[in-house]
């Protein structure tokens, strides 16, 4: 029966960005740091602005609000930088994204995922893989490969 | 493939490699016997160690080509030019037969095998004919008989040694009277199947020389002890009451044993990855180190001597980490010698090689990306400017073309250079060709220096036909893209009917670099040292334009300048005293006015991710002493981008005026 849980439900790290809830994979989540300077790289596309020291490694820093069209705000006491790796042209690449808040990571059962729909949205559809229901919120589940290639 | 499998098509390479060495120096100096036994030699370890690993076509095929060739180690064939071109299409073979055994063609080993055979017997009456045979007298003494004493170390079983094979091959040279001494054999119960027990005693009568006896035991000489004496033939029938271990022949198996263990002991191989993951960690290091000493600044003078301690160490470490990535560029020019030498067969265009400063040293993955672009370079010299023989004679040149590589060091960097003496860039069809492409316009006015640039520009060939060499799609584009991805740059000189010459200048190497370090607006920046000119300060008054590009006057000369903090889009107020850092490459002299010159700066370079692949201003980022990242400046692309910002603007102004 456990072996049943694990194949239909996912570990996930949830994430609030610019006042939605995103659900990341858990086992792509590498660390989770508190905020530290970011050093502007001029010319870069603006969700990728950013480049910080991850222990000796440089690594570049990523905003998911301004790839969904929403505002971008102050860090907060609750803002923290989640290390993700991420596929790029099947590469793995370790990248950090900014999350207004870090929750917990909770098991997501894949029944309460659905498709996103394909109007209502306020977002473009090839970024979100999922709909889903979480503690009786919408939360998102991002194409994170879509939003970085 | 496993581990053993690797090693043994690692040292077949390094043998190949020695092998084509030596053959190509044998067309120069036929008379070098040195460089005959060194061919010889590598044949010999590649038989045996073809053998030992499986590798059995490569083993019987090596046999009958160091068969072939030991005619002319015996003197009896000259090493023509004929024969060493057939003897490096075997090379080839066997390479092709180790890289994949199943693909290499049975029937054109056979027929290498046969012309080299025919080459060689060929040759041999003219040998034996000739009374000055003074060479080969020596080369091939008299009959002899030898005694022979060996026992093998324990280990040599399991080393994969088969003693058989070495009987076998004593059996070769001669009449063989082998015994075993079966002296140190356990009682069965007691016996382990892996170790090697015997001890053996021979007699062998034979003609060759003491060195091919001692050739037999190459490989396991190490894991042996050998006594080789000359007894004369009278004797050899009595051995059994000669003496006992001479003296004489102690001495010659340890020297051998002595210099193998030597050549052990001065090199490891290592793989790449290591190295660099190496270098990654002293990277680290470096920055752990520079933070250390930065708070050491304020910290007790006990504390502070530490921090200069842990300094010096790293430093250290640093430069012999580097100095393991460095390797002389003798092994990339080497390879060259092959490429010209089929080239100039093929095209008809006899040429002379000259190599200089192949002693050089650059980091090892810097050599392997330089590969195709000196192949690329080298080719167009000899197929493109190198004249025929008619040509060269019409032209009154010496038949002979001449082909330069040389490599040196000129302060941070090592130049390469391609030279040779044929016809020159030709400055009007380059011209013609980048008008009719519409690179440039018909009236252009353009220096000559300019017009060579162009040959840099994508799909651009000179070439009238398309010819086997020219035409496989890597220009001078490509090589221009490696090389400034190795952030170096080409320089290209040429004397109409006098030759080109073209010099790539590189860093030594691409793991560190020395920055100046300068603040523009909030953020700082690495400016890499070896572009930088001078530092002088922005005479508020000098300055013409309100923004954007302007000129300055540095001791007569009209340097533009690029003002980075609107290039970066600063945000904080200006300094009131601006400074100008003035950078160069290739003929190019610019001004970056920045904020404040903080300092240079040990730079680890961290290349930036394919996220930021867009950017081309920055070549990678660093970690600053007090853990802050900072972009390197990409010093080419960054003036480009400065070039085309300063077009916009002006546009922009045309069209609001």
């Amino acid at each position: 029966m456990a072996q049943e849980t694990i194949d239909e439900s996912r570990q996930c790290l949830m994430l609030g960005v610019g006042g939605e809830i995103f659900a990341i994979d858990a086992e792509r989540v590498r660390e989770i740091l508190d905020p530290a300077p970011v050093t502007d790289v001029p010319g870069a596309r603006d969700f990728v602005r950013g480049l910080i020291n991850v222990r000796g490694k440089v690594v570049p820093m990523a905003d998911l609000r301004p790839r969904f069209g929403m505002e971008v705000a102050e860090a907060t006491a609750d803002t923290r930088f989640v290390v993700i790796e991420v596929d790029l042209d099947g590469e793995p690449t370790v990248v950090g994204i900014v999350a207004d808040k870090v929750y917990e990571v909770a098991e997501l059962p894949l029944s309460s995922l659905g498709a996103a729909p394909r109007i209502g949205m306020r977002w473009r559809p090839e970024l979100v893989k999922f709909i889903g229901r979480w503690q009786d919120d919408f939360i998102v589940v991002p194409d994170i490969e879509r939003i970085f290639n | 493939m496993n581990d053993a499998e690797k090693a043994f098509r690692e040292e077949a390479d390094d043998l190949l490699e020695q092998l084509e060495q030596s053959l190509l120096d044998l067309e120069k100096t036929p008379s070098d016997n040195e460089l005959i036994a060194c061919a010889f030699r590598a044949l010999h370890t590649l038989k045996g160690s073809g053998a030992m690993f499986g590798y059995e076509k490569v083993s019987a095929f090596v046999h009958n080509f160091e068969t072939a060739f030991d005619h002319v180690r015996k003197g009896r064939a000259p090493p023509s030019t004929e024969l060493v071109s057939v003897a490096l299409l075997a090379k080839d073979h066997v390479r092709a037969q180790i890289e994949d055994p199943e693909a290499a063609d049975e029937a054109t080993g056979r027929r290498i095998l046969d012309e080299l055979r025919r080459v060689v017997e060929a040759s041999a009456p003219v040998a034996a004919e000739a009374p000055a045979v003074e060479i080969a007298a020596p080369a091939r003494p008299a009959r002899a008989a030898w005694r022979l004493r060996f026992s093998f170390d324990e280990r040599v079983l399991v080393n994969g040694t088969n003693p058989l094979l070495l009987f076998d091959e004593l059996r070769t040279l001669g009449e063989l009277d082998l015994r075993a001494c079966a002296d140190a054999v356990p009682s069965l119960d007691a016996i382990d199947p892996t170790v090697c027990y015997l001890s053996f005693e021979a007699t062998l009568v034979t003609d060759a020389p003491r060195s091919a006896i001692e050739d037999v035991f190459i490989f396991v000489i190490d894991e042996m002890s050998l006594e080789i004496e000359r007894v004369d033939e009278e004797q050899s029938t009595h051995v059994e009451e000669a003496p006992p271990a001479a003296a004489e022949a102690a001495p010659t198996a340890t020297r051998r044993s002595a210099e193998n263990e030597g050549r052990g002991a001065g090199s490891v191989r290592v793989q790449a990855e290591k190295v660099d993951e190496l270098m990654d960690r002293v990277g680290e290091l470096v920055i752990a180190q520079a933070r250390l000493t930065q708070l050491a600044e304020t910290a007790s003078l006990d504390i502070k001597a530490i921090a200069e301690e842990i300094e010096r160490l790293a430093a250290n470490l640093r430069d012999v980490t580097m100095g393991i990535r460095m390797v002389p560029i003798g092994s990339l020019f080497g390879r060259y010698r092959r490429l010209v030498h089929d080239l100039s067969s093929e095209l008809d265009k006899p040429v002379d090689l000259v190599m200089s400063g192949e002693e050089t040293e650059l980091d090892k993955t810097m050599i392997e990306r330089l590969a195709d672009p000196l192949v690329h370079l080298i080719r167009n010299s000899l197929d493109h400017g190198l004249e025929d023989v008619a040509g060269r004679a019409a032209a009154g040149k010496a038949a002979t073309g001449r082909i330069r590589l040389s490599a040196s060091h000129s302060g941070a960097e090592v130049l390469i250079t391609v030279a040779d003496d044929g016809r020159g860039l030709d400055v009007a069809r380059i011209r013609a060709k980048a008008v009719a492409n519409g690179l440039i316009a018909e009236d252009a006015v353009m220096s000559d220096a300019e017009i060579h640039q162009l040959i840099f520009h994508a799909g651009f060939s000179t070439a009238q036909s398309i010819t086997k060499l020219s035409g496989r799609g890597v220009g001078m584009d490509v090589v221009k893209r490696t090389i400034e991805g190795l952030r170096g740059a080409i320089d290209i000189a040429s004397t109409p009917g006098g030759g080109s010459e073209v010099t790539l200048r590189l860093p030594l190497t691409l793991a560190i670099i020395e920055g100046l370090l300068v603040r523009v607006g909030a953020a700082r920046y690495v400016i890499p040292l070896s572009s930088v000119e001078e530092c002088v300060e922005l005479a508020t008054a000098g300055e013409g334009g309100s923004a954007g590009r302007s000129f300055l006057n540095i001791r007569g000369d009209l340097v533009p300048f690029l003002r980075l903090r609107e290039f970066l889009s600063a945000k904080t107020p200006p300094d009131p005293h601006q400074k100008v850092v003035v950078v160069s490459f290739g003929d190019q002299r610019v001004g970056l006015v920045v904020d404040q010159i903080i300092g240079s700066h040990q730079t680890v370079i961290k290349s930036l991710s394919k996220l930021h692949a867009d950017v081309p201003c920055f070549s990678g980022a660093t970690i600053l002493g007090d853990g802050a990242v900072a972009l390197i400046f990409d010093i080419p692309h960054l003036v480009d981008r400065g070039q085309a910002h300063d077009e916009e603007r002006k546009a922009r102004e045309k069209e609001a005026a």
